[in-house]
Order: C-alpha cells, then sequence, then structure tokens
C-alpha cells in the first residue's frame, strides 16, 4: 500500500495557512507557503459502514478506502452506542487484516506428494465440490448429525444457518465452554437471565465497581473501559481482586492481592459481612429474593478470619471492602468478569457474584446492572430447518444445564469409541483458531487423527489449518456483507456491515460459501438471494427503515419496548426462575445433585519449583488472531514471561532472558518465551498474554515468537454443572536451558 | 495560540490505540511510531505502583530541534507546533541528537519525521488522530491561551507535570498526576 | 525495584535502542576538520608574522592538505546524509542559532580559499614553467601579492572550524556526554595539535620541527588539562552526566578512551617529544603519528557514546 507520503506531509506542512514562523534566521530565499497554497486534502477518501470483526464486541466504524480501492482508515461511528466514535486498537488496526499480505489466498486441498503430505492450490468450484461430496457421503453413512460446526462470530452464523439446513445441529464455539459459559449459567441459576454479550454492567453511573480478577483496561471491552474511565472521572471506588497487579488493579482504590484458587473464600465471607452487618438491601431481598434465610445460615461460619486463613487478605480489609460496597450500593457492580472457566467450580463462583449483587441490591439497579433489550431481526424466509436425531444438547447432556454446545464435548465425541451413541466424523472450524482455544492438545489431536473430513475458513493460515483437508479463504469483514448486528444494550440498536473493499486475492466472503455448499447440496430454498446484501435490504425494511439509511448513518437506534432500564421503587418484577424470584438457595441446582449455595472447595496448589500458569489479554491484541496482523504485530510481536523478582533471584533469571516451560505433566513449550522480571506478579504465578508462539512458518510476523499457553494447559478442570473446561490448574517449571538440544542416541 | 495537549495518567491504560491511530491517520509506515507508550513500574509487591503514558513530540516552545537546524526546515508555525517541510530536510540528523524525548526519526524516505499534532486537522477544527481515538477518554487537546478551554481548565485544577523539565525545552504535553 | 519499559513495541531504525544517527563519516569529517583548522591557522600565523619564508614546510607543504581534508570531509559529511538531494537548502539561510549552519558556510568560504593559497605556490611547486597550465598561472599572479591579506582572513576563519566542531556537539543537551561547554575548546585543542603534529611530519628544517614540537607539547598539556577539566565536571554534574562519564572511565569505551587517546595519543607522544627536547634523538614521526591516531579515536569514540547517552529512558 505504498503512497507518496512526502505529498501527504508537504500539504501539511504547507496548509497551515501561516507563513513559517522561523526563529533568527536571514531567509535567503524564504519558501512561502502562501503561494504554494493550501491543495485538496490529501487524496479525497471513500467511507463505507461496517463494524468490527476483531473481536466480538462488534463496534460500528466507518472504513475509509482510497482512491485504489484499499482500506487505509477505520475510524468509530459516532452514533454507535457500542464504541461512542471511538475504536480500540484492535479496531484502528483492522486495516492491518486486509492489507496482510500473509493471507490465505486460494483454497487448498490436502495432497500426498512423494510420501509427504501437504497443501495443493485448487480452485473454489474443486474446493466446494470435494466438501459437498464429502458431507453427502458422511451425511447418507452416518447422518447430517454427525458433520459437526466449530464456530465464531460472523462467519460462523452463515454456515450455522448452512448447517440446520442440513439437518445437522452438531453446532459449538469455544466462547462458551471455554470462556463465558460458567457465569451465564451461574446468573441464569440467581437471575433467570444470562449476563449475556455485552455484558449489561451500568459502569458509568456506578459508584463502586468490583472486578473479581477481571482486567478491563488489558481486556478492551471497548465501552467498559470507556466507562470505567467516566466511573473514575466521577471518583467511582475500584476494587480489584487479582494475584497480578493488573491495570485496573493500578487505578484501584483497593488490590487485593489473593491467594490464587481462593476466590470463592472471599466472596463467601463478604456476603457474611453484608449479612451480619446488617448492610444488605433489605428491601430489595425482601421484596425480590428467596433463600436468604438458608444463605445467612450457610455463610454464618465464613467470617473474614475464616477467609483470611484461605486467601490471604487481612480480615480488615475484608471487611473495609464489604462496607465500601454497601455504601456505594446499590450503584454497586460485582463484574461477572467474561473468560471464567479457572478451576472447575466456576458456575459456583459466579453464582456467589450473582448472590453477591443480590445483596447489595445491584441487579436492575442504575449504577449496577441494567435490564438490556436488543430489536430481533427478523430472518429472511427460508423452509423449516429438518429435525435431527441428535446434537448438541444430546453430546452435553452430561452437563445438565450447558446452555450451548461443548466444545470439548464435540471434540470427545470424534474420537471413536463403541459406547458412543453420537459419533461425530466430520468438523467444519470457521472463525476459531482452535488449536489455541482449546487445552489438551493431546485430546484435540486425537480427534482430528480420527476425523474422516475437516474443513477450515479462516482468512489466516493460523495454526488450525494445518489439520485441514481443505482450507477455503476467507475474506475479511472490510471485504464483505454480514448480518446486521442487533446486540442487546441500553437501548436497541442495529448496524449494517457492508462491504468496504474488493476481496483480495481469491477470497470469498461466508456468506457466498455457506450459499455454494448450500446449494451443492440441494438446499438452495435455504439461500434465496443472489447477494447477501438483498438480504439486509428486506430485513431492514421490515425493521422500518432501509439500506440506503444504514449506508448513509451507519447505525439506527431504537426506542425500548420492554419497559424501564431500572427497576422502579416498589415495582413488582417477576424475574425469569423458576419460582419468578431472585434465587439464593437454587432448588434446582440442589434437585440435580449439586450445592444449592456455592461452598469453598480447595483446589491443587503448585508443587514445589512450579509456578501456577497465569494468562489473560493484551488491549493490542485478541487472542491469536491479531499476531500476524502486521499494524498490530507492530505493537507487540511476541508475548513475555512476568516473573517475581524473589523468584528470578532464586532462579537465576535475568530480565529479556530466553526461557521455556514444562509443566507439570511433562509438556514441554516448543518455543522459548523471554522473561519480564516485574514486581506486578506474585512469586507462585508467572503471568503471560495470551495468543503467541504460532508453528505455522506462512504467518510471518508471528511464528515462532513467544509461547502458547494452550499448550502449556494439558490438565483441565471440567465443570460438572455445565462442561466448562477449567484452564488455570497447570503450572510450569521454568527451564534456563534449551530443552530441545538435548540429542536422543 | 498555544496549542498543547494534556493527558490524564490516571485513565490511560496503556493500550496504544493512540499509536495506531496515528499510524493509519498518518501514513507512518510499519515499524516506525510518531508516539508510544511507557510504562514504569515502583514499589514491591504488594506495594506496587504503575503509571501510564502515551508520549511524542513535545512542540516545545524553547525547541532544541528547531535551534539547531542548518536549514531552517524545522519551524515553529502558528500555535505553536514544530513541523520539518521535508524539502528542506537535508537529512543530517542535527534535530534528531538534540531532542531530549528521542522524538524524532528518520523516515525511509529521507527526511526527518515526528509528531505533528495531526494539524491538518487542527485547522479543520478536529482534535489530533490520538486524542479523538483515545478509548478512555484520558486526551485532551486545545488552546492554552485561552482560559475557558478544556486543557485550560485541567491544567488549572489538577497537579500536572511534564517530561525532563530541567531539559529547559518549556514542552506542551502536559501529564496529569 | 523500579522497571521503565516502552510498551507500544517501540524499536524505530537507528533510534532504539540508542541512538545510531551519525556514523563513522562524522568522526571522520570531525578529525579532519579540526587538522585542516591546525594547520591553516598555524601556516596563517607565522605569514602574517612574516617568518613565512623560515617555515616552509608549514606554509608551503603542509598547506597542500588542508583542501583535501576539507574536500573530503565535505564529501564524508553529505555521504552520511539521508536528503543528499536537498544539499543546496544549507545555503539558502544562515541560522545564526545552529551550529551546523556556521559550519556550513564557514566551509564554504574557507575550502575555496585553502585552494586559493595551495595555488599561490603553483609556480614554486611546478618548476617546469613548461608543464604549468596558463590560466592556473595567471591566477596565481592575480593571488600572490593578496596572500597576506588571505592569511588575515583565515586565522579567525580556522579558529571557528576548530571550535564549532565542539560546539556544534556541546550544544546538543539532550546528549549528557556532549552537553559540556568544555567541548568547543577541547576540540579547537585537539585540532590544533593534530595540525602542528602534520607540520612536524611535513616540516623542511629542524628549526621548524623542534618549534612545532614545543608548540604541540604546550598544546598536548592544555589537551590533558580540558579532558580532565571534563571529565570532573561530568562527575559533578546531574545523573545522566555521570553514566555518560561512567561509559568513559570504566565502562566500554574504557579502553578505547585511557588506551588508545589519552596514553597511546597524548601521554606517549608528549613524553616523546619532551624527550626530543632535552636533547635525545627521537624519530619525529613517531609522536606525530600517534597524535594523529589519537585525535581521529577521540572522535570517534565522542560521537558513539555520546549517541549512547540519552536523557530519558
Amino acid at each position: 500500500m505504498d503512497k507518496s507520503r512526502r505529498s501527504f506531509i508537504r500539504i501539511s506542512a504547507l496548509g497551515a495557512g501561516g507563513v513559517a514562523m522561523g526563529t533568527t534566521g536571514l531567509g535567503l530565499y524564504p519558501v512561502s507557503f502562501d503561494d504554494m497554497g493550501v491543495k485538496a486534502s490529501a487524496v479525497p477518501l471513500t467511507r463505507t459502514a461496517t463494524y468490527c470483526e476483531v473481536c466480538f464486541w462488534k463496534c460500528a466504524a466507518w472504513a475509509y478506502t482510497d482512491d485504489k480501492g484499499d482500506v487505509v482508515k477505520l475510524i468509530g461511528n459516532e452514533i454507535d452506542p457500542h464504541c461512542y466514535g471511538r475504536l480500540c486498537p484492535r479496531g484502528t488496526g483492522g486495516v492491518g487484516m486486509y492489507s496482510d499480505n500473509d493471507r490465505l489466498k486460494k483454497p487448498l486441498i490436502r495432497t500426498e506428494i512423494d510420501g509427504e503430505q501437504t497443501f495443493r492450490e485448487a480452485t473454489w468450484e474443486e474446493a466446494l465440490d470435494l466438501i459437498a461430496k464429502k458431507f453427502t457421503e458422511i451425511s447418507q453413512a452416518h447422518g447430517p448429525e454427525s458433520i459437526a460446526l466449530l464456530k465464531h462470530g460472523s462467519p460462523g452464523k452463515h454456515l450455522e444457518h448452512l448447517f440446520k439446513a442440513m439437518g445437522s445441529d452438531t453446532i459449538a464455539e469455544p466462547a462458551y465452554a471455554q470462556c463465558r459459559g460458567p457465569r451465564e449459567t451461574g446468573f441464569a441459576a440467581t437471575f433467570g437471565s444470562w449476563v449475556g454479550s455485552p455484558e449489561p454492567t451500568d459502569i458509568r453511573d456506578t459508584r463502586c465497581l468490583v472486578l473479581i480478577g477481571s482486567h478491563i483496561g488489558e481486556n478492551m471491552h471497548n465501552t467498559q473501559v470507556q466507562e470505567m474511565s467516566d466511573a473514575i472521572d466521577q471518583g467511582a471506588t475500584i476494587i480489584t481482586v487479582d494475584p497480578r497487579f493488573s491495570t485496573a488493579a493500578s487505578k484501584s482504590k483497593y488490590w487485593l492481592p489473593i491467594k490464587p484458587a481462593t476466590d470463592i473464600a472471599l466472596l463467601l465471607s463478604w456476603m457474611h459481612v453484608l449479612i451480619y452487618e446488617d448492610l444488605y438491601d433489605k428491601e430489595y431481598i425482601d421484596k425480590y429474593a428467596l433463600g436468604f434465610r438458608q444463605l445467612k445460615d450457610h455463610v454464618r461460619t465464613f467470617t473474614p478470619e475464616w477467609a483470611y486463613g484461605i486467601t490471604k487478605i487481612k480480615p480488615q480489609d475484608i471487611r473495609r471492602t464489604a462496607r465500601e460496597m454497601a455504601n456505594a450500593a446499590p450503584a454497586v457492580i460485582v463484574h461477572p468478569g467474561r473468560h471464567v472457566t479457572w478451576y472447575g467450580d466456576d458456575t459456583q463462583r459466579s453464582r456467589s457474584i450473582a448472590i453477591l449483587n443480590a445483596l447489595l441490591g445491584s441487579w436492575g439497579r442504575r449504577g449496577g446492572f441494567y435490564f438490556k433489550e436488543s430489536i430481533k431481526v427478523p430472518k429472511y424466509p427460508h423452509p423449516e430447518y429438518p429435525d435431527h436425531k441428535w446434537g448438541w444438547k444430546e453430546l452435553g447432556k452430561k452437563y445438565p444445564l450447558a446452555q450451548m454446545g461443548i466444545t470439548t464435548e464435540v471434540i470427545k465425541a470424534s474420537i471413536p469409541n463403541p459406547d458412543n451413541p453420537y459419533p461425530v466424523k466430520a468438523w467444519m472450524v470457521a472463525g476459531t483458531n482452535i488449536t489455541k482455544s482449546i487445552p489438551n492438545k493431546k485430546l484435540l489431536e486425537e480427534a482430528i487423527e480420527s476425523l474422516d473430513f475437516m474443513v477450515v475458513m479462516d482468512t489466516m493460515p493460523m495454526d488450525v489449518t494445518g489439520y485441514a483437508d481443505v482450507v477455503l479463504p476467507e475474506a475479511t469483514y472490510l471485504e464483505r456483507a454480514d448480518g446486521i448486528r442487533s446486540a442487546t444494550n441500553r437501548e436497541p440498536s442495529v448496524a449494517v456491515r457492508l462491504p468496504a473493499a474488493k476481496p483480495r486475492f481469491d477470497s470469498k466472503p461466508g456468506w457466498w460459501v455457506a450459499k455454494q455448499i448450500g446449494e451443492r447440496l440441494g438446499l438452495s430454498d435455504y439461500f434465496d438471494y443472489e447477494d447477501y446484501e438483498d438480504v439486509i435490504k428486506w430485513q431492514l425494511e421490515q425493521m422500518g427503515t432501509s439500506l440506503a439509511e444504514l449506508e448513509r448513518t451507519g447505525v439506527k437506534m431504537y426506542p425500548r419496548k420492554s419497559g424501564s432500564m431500572y427497576l422502579e421503587k416498589g415495582e413488582a418484577y417477576e424475574f425469569s426462575t423458576s419460582s419468578g424470584k431472585i434465587e439464593l438457595y437454587s432448588q434446582e441446582l440442589k434437585d440435580l445433585g449439586f450445592d444449592p449455595m456455592p461452598v469453598y472447595i480447595k483446589h491443587p496448589e503448585p508443587p514445589a519449583g512450579y509456578y501456577r500458569l497465569n494468562y489473560g489479554r493484551a488491549p493490542m491484541h485478541t487472542f491469536s488472531r491479531t499476531a500476524n496482523n502486521p499494524n498490530l504485530n507492530d505493537l507487540k510481536d511476541e508475548n513475555r514471561l512476568w516473573v517475581n523478582p524473589k523468584v528470578a533471584r532464586i532462579l537465576d533469571l535475568r530480565n529479556g532472558q530466553e526461557v521455556w516451560l514444562k509443566n507439570q505433566d511433562g509438556v514441554i513449550s516448543d518455543f522459548s518465551i523471554k522473561v519480564r522480571v516485574t514486581e506486578r506478579i506474585r512469586w507462585d504465578s508467572v503471568y503471560m498474554v495470551h495468543g503467541f508462539g504460532h508453528t505455522n512458518k506462512k504467518l510471518t510476523r508471528a511464528v515462532g515468537k513467544g509461547i502458547n499457553d494452550t499448550q502449556m494447559i494439558s490438565s483441565v478442570a471440567v465443570d460438572p454443572i455445565m462442561g466448562g473446561t477449567g484452564m488455570r490448574g497447570n503450572f510450569v517449571s521454568i527451564l534456563s536451558e534449551n530443552p530441545h538440544k538435548t540429542v536422543e542416541i | 495560540m498555544r496549542y498543547a495537549m494534556v493527558i490524564d495518567t490516571l485513565k490511560c491504560v496503556g493500550c496504544s490505540d493512540c499509536v495506531v491511530a496515528c499510524q493509519t491517520e498518518n501514513n507512518v509506515p510499519v515499524g516506525y511510531c510518531r508516539d508510544w507508550i511507557t510504562e514504569v513500574v515502583d514499589g514491591s509487591y504488594p506495594n506496587v505502583e504503575l503509571e501510564l503514558k502515551s508520549e511524542r513530540c513535545n512542540h516545545c516552545e524553547n525547541a532544541p530541534c528547531v535551534r539547531c537546524c542548518p536549514t531552517g526546515a524545522s519551524h515553529i508555525i502558528d500555535g505553536g507546533i514544530v513541523l520539518v517541510t521535508p524539502e528542506e530536510c537535508i537529512g543530517c540528523g542535527a534535530c534528531i541528537e538534540s531532542c531530549p524525548y528521542d522524538a524524532r526519526f528518520q523516515h525511509p524516505e529521507g527526511y526527518v519525521d515526528k509528531c505533528t499534532f495531526c494539524h491538518h486537522r487542527v485547522e479543520k477544527g478536529q482534535s489530533p488522530a490520538c486524542v479523538s481515538v483515545c478509548p478512555t477518554n484520558c486526551m485532551y487537546f486545545g488552546d492554552l491561551d485561552d482560559p475557558n478551554s478544556e486543557v485550560s481548565n485541567l491544567l488549572r485544577n489538577r497537579k500536572f507535570k511534564t517530561l525532563a523539565p530541567e531539559a529547559g525545552t518549556k514542552p506542551h504535553v502536559y501529564y496529569l498526576i | 525495584m523500579q522497571e521503565e519499559l516502552f510498551i507500544s513495541g517501540r524499536d524505530i531504525p537507528n533510534i532504539d535502542p540508542y541512538l545510531q544517527i551519525w556514523h563513522w563519516p562524522i568522526s571522520v569529517y570531525l578529525f579532519l576538520g579540526g587538522l585542516a583548522a591546525g594547520i591553516i591557522f598555524f601556516s596563517s600565523v607565522i605569514t602574517v608574522l612574516g617568518k613565512d619564508k623560515e617555515y616552509v614546510g608549514a606554509v608551503k607543504y603542509a598547506t597542500l592538505v588542508p583542501p583535501v581534508a576539507l574536500s573530503l570531509g565535505l564529501l564524508a559529511l553529505v555521504y552520511d546524509l539521508t536528503h543528499p538531494l536537498y544539499t543546496y537548502q544549507l545555503y539558502t539561510t544562515i541560522r545564526l542559532e545552529s551550529p551546523m549552519s556556521w559550519g556550513a558556510w564557514v566551509l564554504l568560504i574557507t575550502t575555496p580559499l585553502t585552494f586559493m593559497w595551495v595555488l599561490t605556490y603553483y609556480s614554486e611547486f611546478v618548476k617546469n614553467s613548461s608543464k604549468r597550465i596558463g590560466f592556473l598561472v595567471k591566477i596565481e599572479e592575480f593571488l600572490v601579492p593578496y596572500r597576506k591579506q588571505m592569511a588575515y582572513a583565515l586565522i579567525p576563519l580556522s579558529i571557528i572550524l576548530g571550535v564549532y566542531t565542539g560546539i556544534l556537539l556541546s550544544a546538543f543537551n539532550a546528549r549528557p556526554l556532549w552537553n559540556n561547554a568544555i567541548l568547543g575548546p577541547l576540540f579547537l585543542t585537539s585540532g590544533l595539535s593534530t595540525g602542528a603534529a602534520t607540520i612536524i611530519l611535513l616540516a623542511k628544517s629542524s628549526a621548524e620541527r623542534h618549534l612545532f614540537t614545543r608548540i604541540d607539547l604546550a598544546l598536548i598539556v592544555l589537551e590533558l588539562g580540558l579532558i580532565v577539566h571534563m571529565i570532573m565536571g561530568m562527575h559533578a554534574g546531574s545523573q545522566v552526566q555521570l553514566e555518560a562519564m561512567q561509559l568513559l572511565v570504566g565502562g566500554e569505551f574504557t579502553l578505547m578512551f585511557f588506551g588508545f587517546v589519552i596514553i597511546l595519543g597524548l601521554l606517549v607522544p608528549a613524553s616523546i617529544e619532551l624527550m626530543e627536547i632535552l636533547g635525545k634523538k627521537v624519530p619525529a614521526a613517531v609522536p606525530a603519528m600517534l597524535i594523529l591516531l589519537g585525535g581521529l579515536i577521540f572522535r570517534f569514540v565522542m560521537v558513539e557514546a555520546g549517541q549512547i547517552t540519552r536523557y530519558l529512558y
């Protein structure tokens, strides 16, 4: 994307409109800027309405393209409630996704040359024909249910439609069982409603924000970061509970450096303080909640002194923070977090957070949690989906409260097993790099080995493409149209995504891929349109607006229909639980054989010489998706291992030294990582940012940089309630010598 | 007219949006940056403090880079913005050596480049790209000579510091602490 | 423990982790400029004092060096520029606050003058009148009567030439190693010393050689004094200056600085010259070569080490 930079700066230097004010200079030939004048400001740019796909927040944006048709700049949509005109660094760096020349360019089909397996380039015809052929074969032999879809984001939606039309409901996304699943179940069991996405946290009006391990500011949940900043401006108190001194912790009035894996103890002791010091919202509990007496009994012995022994947080700090929360109530948020699959009892921990919020009376109150609403986008007409004999529900039936497909169950069902009634034979993977999101690499590889067929659709040659039989190059979000975004928020809004540039190389949009496969499978009735923009146009017209209007504005707001955002004083409100009330004591859980109220369970601690592996996010990256993006790679091209100075002294580690990791199961990291000696991490843990350590050489900027933390996660603690995979129970030892250099004789 | 930038370190999370927005707005080649983020950690666990700052050319009033430029390519325009005229720059590097903030660099096309306070946007009444994109709204830009501007108000009501004040450069980027 | 780091991976070529903007061409130019300044100064003073027939080596033979040195130096400078096509911009303005501007103009005036000086001895060099080029002889005839005026003009020019290289560096308050006022006089003294050393090498009579040995010894003593002064000043300065000094004394440049610049470049030649003054027979070329080497290495060290020192980070 080489442009004449000089002409741009030259014009900007001239366009000052004033003569240069030099210091003492005998300008012999003064350059008169007025002569050269203010030229037409640079190259005129065209803007197209879109919404970002770099992460799940889906901020609406304007994509600016130059006269060559290349995307040069992305600016947030001013009226969008997801970003208020300010994109996060990943969104701004989205141009890199478009310009990255390491992108997948042509469809690839696995073949064997000279005994070695490799990919050969193919035409779309060939690739799509092969997929349709294999899908038909496997459908006929094992039923369409045996073809699974592992997905994420917008491409996933199109393929989900295809799969359902095919007759398969074997659909799962890592975002459930590897990320936010437990909190949805935990909050549903308490308030009858998922937390959802984006979270309905009223941070901008809160007086107290409590973060349990959540690292807002390092995660870049756009409006949450913006609102946290507003809250800081208004003097709100932030309480951070984290063994690591996160950025949020540095802006907190109280940072509780908790011992890892002991959060439930702290939460229970907070409940104790609120209840026994009479600080909880009596009126709210009396009116809306069930099971208070049982809860009171339950937390009687969970005193701050008891919690101190477990969490290492001083009792007076526990009391002080509880009082601070109560002081701010109901404008207080005990944040549910997002990635909560930690130790296997995560649904119960989320329940504790939900119960705390209930005691503080924050659910449905200003400064706490608002009642979110979205507008329904009408479905484009298509025939009814055929019935399926089994799907994600059956695969996950061991986990009674699983409310979405569990990826790990789909993976397990792919391993041939005579006792498995639901055999999965083929996968389509779209929009997710499962080698980085699914822990327990052995299980994943065993499953992939056993598959009859695997298709991967992606924009970049991520590590997962190395396992596929067919690789489809997807056009990036800047080059395609996708479904109308309608997410829950304070007020309903919709945003459109229209193609800003032509697809580079031979990439194609996800909707086209789904339609092409569908037509080859005889499902053209489900794809009764030529261009996806026809679908968008029809849907917008049904919603009282038009494609022309959205092309102009990008975003449209709608008025709320479900009533007020907050509970009116004394309002009779029915929660969507089976009792209609907030369930502090969950009969539902008890009936299924689980603890009706959360209890603290001790989790394994790192053995001597090992350190707990903690991982998190960096604000300029989205997991592994952006590691190779030229703009974002320029900001951060590798992760570092955070090591406490005490540990560095014991192990004789210097800042910047390359080390390797070996975990409790003997797994050794492929690559090395540089050490960052810092006071910000506890001495029993190490920390690194997730999403690095790529092995595919085609990712020229990302290959071999840093360590893939998922590789070190071989021990998985499964949540019995909904199947979430707890990943923070892995311990690593630090190796200063390269373990791969030892040659075996 | 004295343009200045005020950055609230209490709100900055170091996300580097300002860095990448500047790059896309001003076509800065990948591998170079006109602004950057620094992190300073003090103390020992668990009594730790953290300061995050977004730094760039400070558009100093007493700019050593303008003083030492042999051709006058480095100059100050109305409003106090320090700019470089590419076709007067010979690439001698004196200005780079003279900047205490190491804010300048040699552009691959040969001339010296640095933050321009996005003055092509400022003259249209917009703020610099970094200020408009910051997701924590911690950056402010305005006229110090206007006593009612946001930047004047902030500097009146909050504690602030500048970088390397002992260098005598009179910088125009202020950090609220 | 305190940590200071860049988060957004700032890794600008030639700026991080430390400045690498000025390379060997600059050091070579500083050396050649100082050398030329020294020779021009001495030859001009001798001419003004009317002693040019006595000290022919200085006035006639050594002055062959400055035109070559200045031209090479200028080429080296232009080679180091990254935007060389615009070099002419240097001469569209005079910026009194920029030592580099002074330097550009001084060079513009001095270099032709040194060529003209050499031309005034053209006939004396090309003894065979048939080999002489006509118009050069004409120029020589025009210039010879003005030799004394040229010398008067060249004295201040050579001083400016010798001192401005030091002032150029000392004006950068962002480089702690350079930011002290001693650097100007120090570079001038070093330049004069290397100039004297060249004259010793090209001297045509032992009287000349002895005179300049004495002058050179005095200059070396002065230079040593200034260097000590500079180091003591940095030692008593701010933290960044202390760290800068530690690069030279006890850091990566200690060997180069103490070994080549101080010992081999100053102390050893000084002792040899002292021995000669006391009557012992020594090869005059040896101290002269060492001084030249020391001068060159000194400038290399200052340019490289100076760029490693920074104010922040």
